[in-house]
């Protein structure tokens, strides 16, 4: 009977295994063939002869700048939320300021709050402000919306932190400031980095805003150029396999390089959000 | 210590280092809700500056609009069988994966993969599985001797909604699978080795031990998956837009649609604000009704 039970664990284990990863097998199966040995042979065929022309083809197009466009999006987002968070997070966790209870009730009802009915006002106040069409334009919404997990995520770990260390920034003559820089920012290092992670994936993934507000290709994010492509080349699947497998594959290198970090970020952020 | 010097640069610190974070929160996200709000009283396309006000006829039309309604249906739909779906599956791999078998740590690395994709690359991946000709499932079930069970997948309105929720279902049973992990790993040892005992099976011990444990957890779980499906957008939009013939329609793709292809602005924040004020609804309902719940424990 224990027997059976451990097969059948494995069964199991074995068949998601399959749903999960078979789906990327054929991508990048299919990334190597050409259009016409896809179109006449079996999908189950191995690419041979392999060719990685499509990979070329891919990056004739233009993809590396979606891919720098992606990334100077979320790298000035991500700074800006762990500046912005952490200055309120100071704050509303270790400050003895009046409003702090009103004002952290009012962020967290923020988290709520769906992103959908922010899309029409922010894409008029957006154009008012000149910058629809402007990679900077996303920044501000990417910002706002992420803030309220990170500001929930920073505040909890603050309180933590010893109230004597304060102290004695204090006596030795630091500003709260100064505190602030020198003693409780570097003590959140543990804090920063979890939510540096789950925004990273998450604005790196970003969709909707991009859609909405990004008009020239040349601005395009990364799902952004991903979802064109489908428009462009939608019978040339291989070619669309190849260009899915290169915005893909580095994302799950980085992750299988640093697995607990990434999990741990992944699961705070949408436990919290 | 705290002399009045030292409370009046905490007044003058505290207003200064809020300031930014509120400036980005009251632009980005609270007044963009009276403003969705004023938004609908118009018949605008967004960019002219001429609005011109019809008061409630935007809400008056999305009332009357079967569109609209099966937009909500299919958000219901996807709620439920997102419930039903992704919280089972995701308790059979987070005990499959906190059990005793070997490559655990290969099984655990690949299951969660879906997780960090965006929904662009999962939606397009997908949609060329469900391909009628070329893709992988029509072609998996004609090896093993199915063919009568293939089919237009996406391009059926029959099957379409049932196939994007099967894609949505893939993507997120791996969070699901570690938040139970991670909850079953906190279940003391000790409650397992007693109920042995006692004579209890593996199935038991799931039964009497596990399972009665992880009730928190479960109606956590129900709510992020609540709240989750009531605004998705991402993943249908890439796959079939909202089509065919709006048979996968969602609040959200509606409401984007409406607002950004045929630039109905006023429309499109009626049925923004219809959104907000569904989830509000739903959240605070599930809100009461587990908290009920955690009490009756």
């Amino acid at each position: 009977m224990r027997e059976f039970t451990r097969l059948l664990l494995y069964a199991a284990a074995f068949i998601w295994l399959m749903i999960t990863g078979y789906p990327f097998v054929f991508m990048v199966q299919t990334s190597l063939k050409g259009q016409m040995d896809f179109f006449t042979q079996s999908i189950w065929a191995l690419p041979v002869p392999c060719r990685v022309a499509n990979y070329d083809e891919v990056l004739r197009t233009g993809f590396l700048r979606y891919f720098g466009n992606s990334a100077f999006v979320t790298v000035i987002s991500v700074t800006l939320i762990l500046l912005v968070a952490s200055l309120a997070s100071y704050v509303l966790s270790r400050l003895p300021f009046r409003f702090n209870r009103f004002i952290l009730v009012a962020f967290m009802a923020g988290m709520m709050i769906p992103v959908h009915i922010m899309l029409i006002p922010v894409y008029v106040l957006t154009r008012r402000m000149g910058l629809y069409g402007s990679l900077l334009g996303l920044v501000g919404p990417y910002v706002a919306f992420n803030l309220p997990v990170a500001i929930f995520i920073l505040t909890g770990f603050m309180k933590e932190l010893p109230r004597e260390l304060e102290d004695a920034a204090y006596i030795d003559g630091c500003s709260p400031a100064g505190t602030f820089w020198r003693v409780v920012l570097p003590l959140s290092s543990p804090a920063l980095s979890t939510i540096a992670v789950y925004n990273f994936i998450i604005l790196w993934n970003e969709f909707i805003f991009a859609l909405v507000l990004l008009n020239d290709p040349k601005k395009w994010t990364l799902t952004m150029g991903l979802w064109n492509y489908q428009g462009q080349y939608g019978m040339n699947i291989p070619l669309i396999m190849a260009a899915l497998s290169m915005s893909t594959l580095p994302l799950i290198l980085f992750y299988i390089l640093s697995q607990e970090k990434v999990v741990k970020g992944m699961v705070a952020g949408a436990l919290k959000g | 210590m705290l002399g009045q010097e030292r409370s009046r640069s905490f007044t003058a610190t505290a207003i200064l280092f809020l300031l930014p974070a509120v400036a980005f929160y009251v632009v980005y996200m609270l007044l963009p809700i009276p403003m969705s709000f004023y938004y609908s009283l118009f018949k605008w396309d967004g960019i002219s500056p001429t609005k011109v006000y019809s008061g409630l006829s935007n809400w008056d039309e999305m009332l009357h609009d079967t569109i609209f309604w099966g937009a909500l249906r299919n958000n219901i739909v996807l709620v439920v069988l997102s419930i039903l779906i992704q919280l089972p599956i995701g308790l059979i791999l987070g005990v499959l994966l906190t059990s005793r078998i070997r490559f655990v740590k290969l099984f655990k690395t690949v299951y969660f993969i879906p997780m960090l994709l965006s929904s662009v690359a999962i939606g397009l991946l997908w949609k060329y599985i469900y391909d009628p000709t070329f893709g992988l499932l029509n072609s998996f079930l004609r090896l093993i001797g199915l063919q009568h069970l293939t089919t237009g997948w996406l391009g059926d309105p029959a099957t379409a909604l049932f196939s994007v929720i099967g894609t949505i279902c893939w993507q997120y049973i791996p969070f699901y699978m570690i938040l139970f992990m991670a909850a079953i790993v906190g279940i003391p040892d000790e409650l397992y080795e007693a109920a042995k005992i006692d004579g209890a099976s593996d199935l038991g011990c799931f039964r009497h031990v596990t399972l009665p444990l992880l009730r928190g957890t479960i109606s956590m779980a129900s709510i992020l998956s609540l709240v989750g499906s009531l605004k998705y957008f991402d993943l249908i939009y890439v796959m079939t837009e909202g089509g065919p013939n709006h048979s996968t329609e969602l609040m959200a793709t509606y409401m984007y649609k409406k607002a950004f292809h045929s630039f109905e602005m006023g429309y499109g924040s009626a049925v923004a604000v219809a959104m907000f004020a569904i989830s509000l609804i739903a959240a605070v309902a599930v809100m009461g009704v587990t908290q009920y719940d955690a009490r009756a424990l």
